[in-house]
């Protein structure tokens, strides 16, 4: 295999799990001070601390691999919108808490699997990151699920509202275990996960929590796609006048 | 109940053993975690390496929680401690793998969360063997679970049923 092209795909790799991590972060902080009770606020804000901790270490490593030179602070606070590469399930708005917790369950679950298989990387850096974040997943799973349980199978409100997100989120699920060309090669060549195999486990264990749940299970009628390609949602460039302004209106501030 | 240490543990302890440079270890060990200023980086298991390199002194450290803000004060705290030592040239790499588990926890550093109100881990993370968590406070185990995570991502909160005083719980990880 070529070289180049090897660490060209590595980087777009990388880029991309940093650039999911950190609008999963950031929606997630988007709670803070407005979570339904403390606890929970707190909760949500040590979630969002773990994802963005995520962001900087695909950020630190793709920044190593970038030979544009550019350091971790410019691949998050200095790139637009179309350059970012996040799939677009982690940039949706925050919804209603069910709307949150639903989205939560559906990518920690995700990510359990994910990160198992990444651990597994050829890649000795992807895999220590993986080895590091698998801990947190496992730990932010057990709340997403608990909240999953207690919204579907709650009052009448909390059901309906969990089913409503169910079926507006549905379709962003796809994208999940969508593989592009650049993505293959390093799938081939050990360094990254193949998701489209990882769909069958995520989608039994879904079904199994939206049993218990009492929730039902969409029908797979519509899906979106497009994140990988800096394809995005309206909803991207709102997130980011509000994430990169700093840097934006004080370019190179620090703390 | 019988002090266990975990095998990794008993590792690290060994490689300080043998590590020698005392004074840059009891330099390092007067740092404290910012959040819970009662136990050092050593007794958290942060503190893993530390290499003299001619002029330089290479300190390895591992994170503790991805997202925690405490591990950038940490690493500044480390560079001070040493160059106050007489250390100019200090060099801080944080390793990622293996990741930082409770395990490494040293016996002084549960004592001493216990007496500052904190629930240590209990069980083992490699094994996933737990043992009942106990009120740091009365010592109860009748204790409940308030939420998943307390004042920081290394805690969850807990309620002792018996004298009713919430605390925090330092998660097994």
């Amino acid at each position: 295999m070529n070289q180049n092209v090897n660490k060209q795909a590595l980087f777009n790799y990388v880029l991309a799990l940093g650039d999911d991590a950190i609008t999963m972060g950031h929606r997630l902080s988007e709670w803070c001070r407005n979570a339904p009770f403390l606890e929970e606020d707190l909760a949500i804000g040590n979630v969002a601390l773990d994802f963005i901790g995520r962001a900087q270490m695909f950020y630190q490593y793709a920044a190593e691999l970038d030979d544009q030179g550019r350091s971790e602070d410019d691949l998050a606070f200095l790139r637009d919108c179309r350059d970012f590469r996040n799939l677009l399930i982690y940039e949706l708005p925050k919804g209603d808490f069910a709307f949150t917790m639903v989205r939560q369950m559906i990518v920690d679950l995700f990510n359990m699997e994910f990160l198992e298989q990444l651990t597994k990387s050829s890649d000795e850096r992807l895999s220590a990151i993986a080895g590091k974040c698998i801990k947190e997943s496992r730990y932010h799973l057990r709340r997403s699920h608990d909240w999953v349980l207690r919204l579907g199978d709650g009052t009448e409100e909390s059901h309906e509202r969990a089913q409503r997100a169910l079926v507006d989120i549905w379709g962003y699920t796809p994208e999940l275990f969508m593989v592009d060309e650049s993505e293959q090669q390093l799938v081939q060549a050990g360094i990254a996960v193949d998701r489209a195999a990882l769909m069958s486990v995520w989608d039994n264990r879904v079904g199994q929590i939206l049993t218990e749940a009492k929730l039902q299970k969409p029908e797979d009628s519509w899906k979106v796609e497009g994140g990988r390609r800096g394809v995005h949602t309206e909803h991207l460039g709102h997130m980011l006048s509000e994430l990169q302004f700093l840097q934006r209106a004080y370019p190179g501030l620090q703390w | 109940m019988i002090p266990l240490v975990s095998e990794s543990q008993r590792l690290r302890e060994q490689y300080r053993k043998e590590a020698g440079l005392e004074d840059v270890w009891a330099a390092l060990e007067q740092i404290k975690d910012p959040e819970i200023p009662v136990i050092s980086i050593w007794d958290l298991g942060i503190l893993q390496e530390v290499e003299q390199q001619g002029e330089r002194i290479k300190v390895v450290i591992t994170p503790t929680y991805s997202g925690c803000p405490a591990m950038h004060e940490i690493t500044r705290d480390i560079r001070q401690v040493l160059e106050q030592a007489g250390y100019a040239q200090v060099e801080v790499v944080s390793r990622l793998s293996p990741a930082w588990t409770t395990d490494w926890m040293t016996s002084e550093g549960r004592k001493r969360l216990i007496e500052y109100g904190i629930a240590a881990p209990v069980g083992c993370a490699a094994d996933g063997s737990e043992t009942p968590i106990a009120c740091p406070l009365c010592g109860s185990e009748e204790v409940t679970k308030i939420s998943e995570f307390g004042s920081t991502a290394c805690k969850a909160l807990f309620q002792c049923k018996e004298c009713q005083e919430p605390f925090d719980y330092f998660k097994c990880i």
